[in-house]
């Protein structure tokens, strides 16, 4: 078989510094469907944004058929014949699908657009691929399956010969998925290269020739796909490069506070994002949620913070029902949330740190007068903290947009830790920040536990996750796929196996453990 | 009463009704392309100033009424390209920087007017010329019809016959494809090679001709010279109406009729004993009733689309 796509030394070190790829070699070969497998932040997104040329390698050479290329932009990357489906669609709803098709390279009679010729061409190549769609109609009334299908003519159209495709089942039915690895089995015999990004491994194993996988920004294995099992895919593709001890004491749990019964929710295009969870979380304990991004485990933090609608099932804190309150009425009760983006929901950015610590918590007594807010023990509190949390900062009213990642993520959590909250949802508390600043978050949430605070952590960081939760879940597609009553007892391949969904404990199994 | 139909019903009643469509289908069809793009664009009350007064200057200079309706709308185009290096390249909010290009409008025209001519708010001192009136062979024998269309201003033509270009450009060419590609998803136009800004910018200087067109009517076929605010919201009706239309060209003219009819009575009825007050605000009435039945219909296609989906 003959090689054509190869990176050799690929550096990515994105302008805020970090590292996203390290030193990467990939070679793909003529007429095979090559999976590129890794952890979420494993740099597979990365590597593939390069290879589009929607990012440029900071070292490192990309070689098309032998030939070194230069991908500045998307349109290089079609010159060169590598076209991509991304995850989200590029499509225009109100045109139909042979508009679509040939947009970027409009056939024309004299000043007319050519129809009549668009929905040739279409036709042409979803006949020579297999790939039958509706030419004429709007995009905006197709099924997802055909969206995606349209995608790859367009990308055929242009002279893919290399395609891209970034996590093409997560939007599709199982039948769908299943005509769509049909489609790609022919493209393949025809001689194309397809290059498959997943983190589900049966389809990897279904559908590919051969598996790269990649952890922490380095190519760490590339293998024939008999050769393998997906538990030893599993095991490349989980693991810590350097094991961080978080020291803490054991934990001593007391009573049930939170109890989630049998919660399903839905997001906005009506997939389900969790499926009949159950749970319980007692004060005195670190409760780790953990799972591939996207199986339900942020979701059942948004679910108890009621930032999404609970379909069926109910949540309650002392036995008291609390599905579906407001936000505010759930916040009064005593739970507190430090939010996945921190940016986003912790945050006002162009407001001053002492804003930001009052935000919520505008009502509180100690902050109103009588008509005025109270604006010198909104201050006091203010200063407190900041000097508790250690925030680096020039002072109160500094724009807390100014600051840097870490001392933001300090003040969200001063202000969440700092109202006696009985539960406390933490998401992805040490994202994106430094060293010093997570090394001080996880300190203070021992401490909060050891006071007889319940906390339910989710993180994407396994040093994280199974060093600081007590106890741990593991979600798998919208359920909880195991539990664990005791992590320190846990390896991070066997958590591995329940994440990518390899291994599964039963129901009961799950109940037993939890209830014991 | 039957006064006021017979006013209605007459034949210099109709043909004022186009002479008045004329300036508020040009701005709805500037309103419908920038839409199309996905700009935002709220100049074309400004646009039409600009364009009005360089129509009247300039052909008052030159002595040609041609000139000066091309340099008027190339200033319209000009003004179009300006909006679209504002927002995109110096990367302003579109709607501070369509404010900004209608205070121009509205300031600058009455500042160059004084510097010009010395006289404050009007140009009765230029002898600025005026863009003359068609007889159209044939249709100008037929009862009625012929007195209603034939013998408008050469404007009035082109604006009609623009909505049908704007119509074939949009939905019959390859500019005009990319266009609406790249106003409801640019990201799909970015990923397949075609460039954003060129593409909005073509959008928005073909907006600024036709603006240019309503604001050299203004001046130089709908009256004969230049007087602060002359477009007395035309440019906004525009947006209304384009709003209406659902961003059709071929819709956005009949809304644009709408508006005309309005305006109309509007005029005629000032000759009967009515106060000019009441009169006066027809337009922005029936303006407003249009606006909410408009949003009251959009609301229902909504509720109706939501239920057919659940």
């Amino acid at each position: 078989m003959d090689e054509i796509l190869r990176a050799e030394h690929i550096v990515k070190i994105y302008d805020n510094g970090v590292m996203a790829n390290k030193d990467i070699n990939f070679a793909a070969q003529k007429g095979e469907i090559h999976a590129i497998c890794g952890e979420n932040g494993a740099g597979k997104s990365t590597f593939m944004k390069m290879l589009y040329g929607i990012e440029q390698p900071s070292e490192g050479a990309i070689y098309v058929k032998g030939k070194e290329v230069h991908l500045t932009s998307s349109a290089k990357a079609i010159e060169c014949s590598i076209g991509m489906v991304h995850q989200h669609f590029m499509l225009v709803p109100s045109l139909t699908v042979a508009e679509n098709v040939v947009l970027g390279v409009e056939p024309q009679k004299g000043i007319r657009f050519d129809k009549k010729e668009a929905v040739r061409i279409t036709e042409e190549i979803a006949e020579k691929y297999n790939l039958p769609v509706p030419t004429n109609e709007k995009v905006e009334d197709i099924s997802v399956g055909m969206k995606q299908r349209v995608e790859i003519i367009k990308a055929l159209l242009k002279g893919a010969e290399i395609l891209i495709l970034d996590e093409p089942t997560t939007v599709l039915t199982p039948q769908e998925t299943d005509e769509l690895f049909e489609e790609l089995k022919h493209l393949r015999d025809e001689g194309h290269t397809i290059l498959f990004i997943s983190h589900k491994l049966y389809e990897v194993k279904k559908l590919c020739d051969r598996v790269s996988i990649m952890k922490n920004g380095r190519m760490v294995a590339t293998e024939n796909i008999s050769d393998v099992t997906e538990t030893d895919i599993s095991r490349l593709m989980v693991g810590r490069d350097v094991v961080e001890v978080i020291e803490k004491t054991k934990a001593d749990p007391k009573e049930t506070v939170l109890k989630v019964e049998n919660i399903t929710c839905k997001n906005s295009v009506g997939r389900k994002v969790l499926d009949k969870v159950s749970m319980r979380v007692r004060s005195g304990e670190i409760f780790g949620v953990a799972g591939v991004e996207g199986n339900g485990q942020h979701e059942v933090l948004e679910a108890i913070a009621s930032m999404c609608h609970v379909e069926s099932g109910s949540i309650s804190l002392y036995d008291k029902d609390i599905t579906n309150q407001s936000i505010r009425k759930i916040r009064d009760m005593g739970i507190t949330h430090i939010p996945e983006d921190r940016m986003v929901h912790g945050t006002a950015k162009k407001f001053s740190i002492m804003n930001n610590i009052l935000a919520g918590r505008h009502r509180a007594k100690k902050f109103t007068g009588k008509v005025l807010l109270n604006e010198r023990a909104i201050a006091e509190e203010a200063e407190y903290l900041i000097k508790e949390y250690r925030v680096k900062c020039s002072g109160k009213n500094q724009e807390i947009g100014m600051l840097s990642g870490g001392n933001i993520q300090k003040v969200v959590v001063a202000r969440e830790f700092s109202q006696d909250p009985k539960v406390i949802l933490v998401d992805q508390p040490s994202r994106g920040i430094d060293i010093g600043a997570a090394t001080f978050i996880r300190e203070k949430l021992v401490q909060l536990r050891d006071e007889g605070k319940a906390i339910i952590l989710n993180s994407a960081d396994l040093n994280e996750v199974l060093g600081l939760s007590d106890s741990l879940a593991v979600f798998y597609n919208g359920k909880i796929a195991a539990y664990f009553e005791d992590t320190s007892l846990l390896t991070e391949e066997e958590l591995g196996l329940y994440m990518l969904g390899v291994k599964k404990m039963d129901t009961a199994e799950i109940e037993r453990r939890m209830y014991a | 009463m039957d006064n006021i139909f017979d006013l209605i019903f007459s034949v210099p009643f109709m043909f004022s009704v186009l002479r008045l469509t004329t300036p508020i289908l040009l701005a709805t069809l500037s309103s419908v392309i920038s839409e199309r793009a996905g700009v935002g664009n709220i100049t074309m009350e400004g646009t039409m100033l600009i364009s009005a007064f360089v129509g009247v200057v300039v052909s008052a200079w030159t002595g040609s009424a041609w000139i000066g309706f091309l340099l008027a709308v190339l200033a319209g185009g000009a003004t179009g390209y300006l909006l679209s290096y504002i927002i995109f390249k110096m990367e302003v909010n579109e709607i501070l920087a369509g404010l900004s290009i209608n205070l121009i409008g509205s300031g600058g025209t009455v500042f160059l007017l004084y510097a010009l001519t010395g006289v404050r708010g009007i140009s009765s001192s230029l002898s600025s010329k005026v863009m003359p009136a068609v007889d159209i062979p044939m249709v100008k024998d037929i009862p009625v019809i012929g007195e209603v269309v034939s013998g408008q201003n050469v404007v009035t033509y082109l604006a009609f016959i623009s909505a049908f270009v704007i119509w074939f450009l949009l939905f019959r060419t390859k500019l005009g494809l990319r266009i609406r590609a790249v106003g409801e998803n640019p990201d799909a136009a970015k990923s397949v090679g075609i460039s954003v800004f060129r593409t909005k910018s073509i959008a928005l200087v073909i907006a600024g001709v036709l603006s240019g067109m309503g604001g050299a009517y203004m001046s130089m076929g709908y009256v004969s010279w230049f007087v602060k605010n002359i477009t007395a919201g035309r440019g906004w009706i525009g947006i209304a109406a384009a709003a209406m239309s659902g961003q059709h060209p071929i819709l956005g003219m009949l809304s644009a009729l709408l508006f005309g009819i309005a305006d109309s009575v509007s005029n005629t009825l000032q000759t009967i004993n009515l106060p000019s007050q009441l009169v006066l605000m027809i337009p922005y009435v029936v303006t407003l009733i249009a606006m909410c039945l408009y949003a009251w219909y959009a609301l229902k296609k909504k509720q109706n689309e939501k239920a057919s989906k659940a």
